[in-house]
């Protein structure tokens, strides 16, 4: 459904410079790269997450490596929606066990995905920390829940949301504040 | 896309584009049974009964598995019998289960049509774990869950069904659900279990074991209820074992990649060989794992939309 | 339902289905009589008088073929509920099958079934078993049957397996010119089918009754009346091929007649797509051609006589998963909406041709009286609006029992009176 678009808060170049600075950070506050793995939460996560790969090997000169993680069965709204969402494949072909794991996601809005994401993790080991990176906060919480990295906050109000284009699942990168659509209010 | 009805009957009726979803589906299903905690919280305090009359280990124990893996709680009704005969009705039985404030329901029952009699009696979701000689639609499900994964598709491949097809509710539901995703279906078998008019469902139909061979890419072997022998649709074991019986030197007739299932368990020396069952030929056991993962593929799709909130 | 003392039936259209005439008059009945058919001053009448402008009077209509339950399932149906449903349909006689509890193979069952039936308006004209205990080995005593009330003879249910048997029974039975009523059905090839055994059966996964488990018992009893003379009526004849095998022994001049049921015309296998229990019966529901040919057997008099088998089965035992449920339906009360609607709408017979087959055919069959609509007559009859139309709501049946497929379906010919024994019936609309 075509949403009316509010604003482009981030352009193309925006969102690439703001995936290099998170990088950056990711790898100043772990002193390097050393045991951390990446984990992109589906859908734009991934994507996201991928590139953070990219420019940490650019930066280091070292993989490090990374997964997908679906939450949609430790959801807990899925009993309130009338259709049920697409699982989708996680994929983490390695062990979390005492590793550092960066969890990516585009938006962090009420933080229940991240609760999932968390049970999820919990499920597959035990890593020794779970860091966050989102590239848009843009509020509302409804749980005791932060990311530890963020592109940009971007306060909104109800009748608002953010839309995160990216080249690979959209043909663009930007980020957008767009109306939300009836249904959603 | 979602399933477009609250239960899961049959395959009759049931789209291409709805199969793949619970094809799809089971592959994410197949990943978590693989992690070293196989277990989402997804069905968290929904309840499913299996209600089994007739006996039948491996469907409930895959079923039962299935929804602990998607942390359902379950409860078991299993009777050998119908309680009819006891002067209770099926439609008591299950009112009275539901009162206990049951989600959803695994049955399996003699008489073809009991899953949808089911769900005119109760709220709760039906799901049809074999009446009858009618359909047996997760089982049909494992099956091209399984060639699929095999053979990479399932449009267009050649799948013969081989034995009792009149009785079998496994044919039943693999003819609808091959045939929708654009398979060819031959089936093969004596003509005393061959079912009337069934080539006008748009399968090939021979009493010939050699030309199924020689067509097929999958070979599905049917388990021979040895007591229709008693009731004289067939003369003997040793000569339905002569001609429909699949050995491996049968199967040089074959393709050299042909598929072998069976939707077990197997009377070995009868349908199949054990040289051929535990051969590379067959996916016997592939079947069984996909089994668990189809079956919470179905429970999940069928578990949520509450139609009470639009 | 009440005594006739005086009444007069105004502007009335008289069907003679002998004559194949109809006219117009005023009908004058004194107690069980016929007093006077012409034109009469109702403003000086002193008794009940019903303007019956746009209604057809008819010989009392008969269903040959009933399932009453009593003795034995007074829950299903009772002779006295069963009557009302026949009353309701239009129907002035009823021959109620022998497969009571106990079984009606003995004086004593025919006599309580004639005396609960005393004070009824229908007549109900028991039909007495083959053989005892309706098991097919030995044959009642046929002619002690006849003389205490019985009309014909039959195993309906279970049919007759031993084909000496049955010739034993045609040969008794043929002494005093009875009846012998056969339910054909192949107990062997019928085994477990719960259906007709054609595409739908495999698609539904349910096991089938062949056409020929019918055929071979009609082609049996074909050449058994042949042998021994005796008059066979074959009961809800179903096949195409069974209706051939008539058609071609009554040319021959064989002794046979049949009889077919509104169900068996209206619904075909198809219709059994949702596993419906109210359209199990036995025979099953055929195909589209075993209807064409059934159509064409009316047609062209192949087959005699159109009959219910009305069949109650208590809501507890047909509200059961399919292979579970009894075979049979209601239909005392549907039988003549069906006949009107499907049958003559459809322009299979003509209504004369019809109404025929519901009154006098069965009762030539049976040797029994045909009413006549003439003065000095007894008053045996029925009054309809052939052109009303109505709306089955099973919940509102006379009959003890809900079995019925024609629930919701709107049915044309509405009766609004029977005549009988000095009764009248009129439904409170």
């Amino acid at each position: 459904m075509e949403q009316k678009i509010k604003a482009k808060i981030i352009d193309a170049e925006g969102v690439q410079r703001t995936i290099v600075r998170l990088a950056h950070e990711v790898i100043e506050r772990n002193r390097g790269v050393r045991d951390i793995v990446v984990i992109g939460l589906r859908t734009r996560g991934v994507a996201i997450g991928r590139r953070l790969v990219e420019k940490v090997k650019e930066i280091e000169k070292t993989s490090v490596p990374f997964g997908v993680l679906d939450v949609t069965l430790y959801r807990d709204d899925f009993r309130r929606r009338l259709k049920q969402p697409v699982v989708q494949v996680s994929d983490i072909p390695f062990d979390i066990d005492e590793k550092q794991v960066i969890l990516v996601d585009d938006v962090l809005y009420t933080g229940r995905t991240l609760r999932a994401a968390l049970d999820a993790l919990m499920d597959l080991g035990r890593p020794a920390s779970v860091q966050v990176v989102v590239l848009v906060d843009r509020g509302h919480r409804e749980m005791p829940i932060r990311a530890d990295y963020v592109g940009k906050n971007i306060p909104t109000s109800v009748g608002e949301e953010i839309q995160v284009r990216l080249k690979e699942e959209d043909g663009e990168d930007c980020v957008l504040l767009v109306e939300a659509p009836e249904e959603a209010l | 896309m979602t399933l477009q009805s609250r239960h899961l009957l049959g395959l009759e009726g049931v789209s291409r584009e709805e199969i793949t979803l619970i094809l799809d589906t089971s592959e994410s299903f197949k990943e978590i049974l693989q992690r070293p905690i196989p277990k989402v919280p997804t069905l968290r305090g929904k309840t499913v009964v299996n209600l089994f009359f007739e006996p039948s280990t491996r469907t409930r124990i895959s079923f039962e598995l299935a929804e602990k893996r998607l942390t359902a709680d379950t409860v078991n009704f299993t009777t050998s019998s119908s309680s009819v005969k006891k002067g209770e009705t099926l439609k008591d039985t299950i009112r009275n289960i539901e009162a206990m404030n049951i989600d959803m329901v695994v049955v399996r029952h003699s008489a073809a049509g009991t899953p949808l009699f089911l769900t005119r009696c109760v709220d709760a979701a039906v799901i049809n774990a074999g009446d009858g000689m009618h359909e047996h639609p997760t089982q049909a499900l494992l099956d091209m869950l399984t060639i699929r994964e095999r053979i990479g598709k399932i449009a267009g491949l050649k799948v013969a069904l081989i034995g009792d097809i009149a009785h079998s509710r496994v044919a039943g539901s693999n003819i609808r659900g091959l045939l929708t995703m654009g398979a060819e279906v031959m089936l093969c078998g004596p003509k005393t279990l061959m079912p009337m008019f069934v080539e006008r469902f748009g399968v090939h139909v021979t009493f010939h074991l050699e030309e199924a061979l020689e067509w097929a890419d999958c070979l599905n072997v049917l388990r021979i209820q040895l007591e229709r022998q008693d009731k004289g649709l067939f003369p003997s074991i040793r000569e339905y074992h002569k001609l429909y019986g699949i050995t491996l030197e049968r199967l040089e007739q074959a393709k050299r990649d042909v598929v072998i299932l069976h939707p077990g368990p197997i009377n070995r020396g009868v349908e199949l060989d054990s040289d051929v069952a535990d051969s590379d030929y067959s996916v016997i056991l592939n079947q069984v794992t996909n089994g668990v993962a189809v079956r919470m593929a179905v429970l999940y799709l069928l578990s949520g939309g509450n139609p009470s909130i639009e | 339902m009440k005594p006739i003392d005086q009444l007069l039936i105004r502007n009335v259209e008289i069907m003679d289905l002998v004559g194949r005439q109809r006219e117009k008059a005023d009908v004058v009945i004194c107690g069980d009589r016929i007093d006077k058919i012409g034109q009469v001053d109702f403003e000086t009448f002193a008794g009940q008088i019903i303007d019956a402008t746009d209604h057809l009077l008819l010989p009392g209509l008969i269903d040959m073929h009933v399932h009453l339950r009593e003795p034995g399932r007074e829950d299903e149906e009772t002779i006295e509920s069963g009557c009302a449903a026949a009353m309701a349909g239009g129907f002035t006689g009823v021959c109620p099958m022998p497969n009571t509890e106990p079984c009606c193979d003995n004086q004593e069952v025919v006599r309580f079934i004639k005396k609960h039936a005393e004070t009824q308006l229908v007549d109900v004209l028991p039909i007495a078993a083959i053989t005892k205990g309706r098991a097919g080995n030995e044959i009642t005593e046929m002619v002690d049957l006849a003389r205490s009330g019985a009309v014909a003879f039959s195993d309906d249910g279970s049919p007759v397996r031993n084909n000496a048997v049955m010739r034993r029974a045609m040969e008794y039975a043929g002494m005093v010119d009875m009846l012998i009523i056969d339910h054909c059905e192949d107990a062997d090839l019928a085994a477990e089918g719960h259906m007709n055994e054609g595409e739908m059966s495999t698609r539904l996964g349910v096991a089938g009754i062949p056409n020929a488990a019918e055929e071979i018992q009609v082609a049996r009893d074909i050449s058994l009346a042949r042998l021994t003379g005796c008059r066979v009526h074959i009961a809800h004849i179903s096949a195409r091929e069974s209706v051939e095998l008539v058609r071609r022994a009554k040319q021959e001049g064989v002794p046979i007649s049949c009889e077919v049921t509104p169900h068996h015309l209206l619904f075909c296998e198809q219709d059994l797509v949702d596993y419906d229990t109210n359209l199990k019966m036995n025979p099953p529901l055929r195909s589209a051609q075993d209807i064409a040919a059934l159509e064409d057997g009316l047609k062209d008099g192949t087959i005699d006589v159109i009959a219910s088998d009305h069949a109650p089965h208590s809501v507890e035992e047909k509200d059961v998963e399919f292979a579970a449920a009894p075979f049979g339906v209601i239909g005392l009360e549907t039988i003549l909406g069906v006949v009107l609607h499907q049958i003559v709408d459809r322009q299979v017979l003509s209504m004369e041709e019809a109404l025929y087959r519901l009154s006098i055919a069965p009762r030539r069959l049976l040797k029994l009286p045909v009413p006549q609509i003439h003065a000095g007559e007894p008053a045996n009859f029925s009054l309809i609006k052939p052109k009303d139309t109505w709306i089955v709501d099973v919940k509102k049946t006379r009959s003890r029992s809900r079995n019925s497929p024609y629930d919701g379906m709107t049915l044309r010919g509405v009766v609004t009176a029977v005549v009988n024994k000095g009764l009248i019936w009129q439904p409170n609309f």
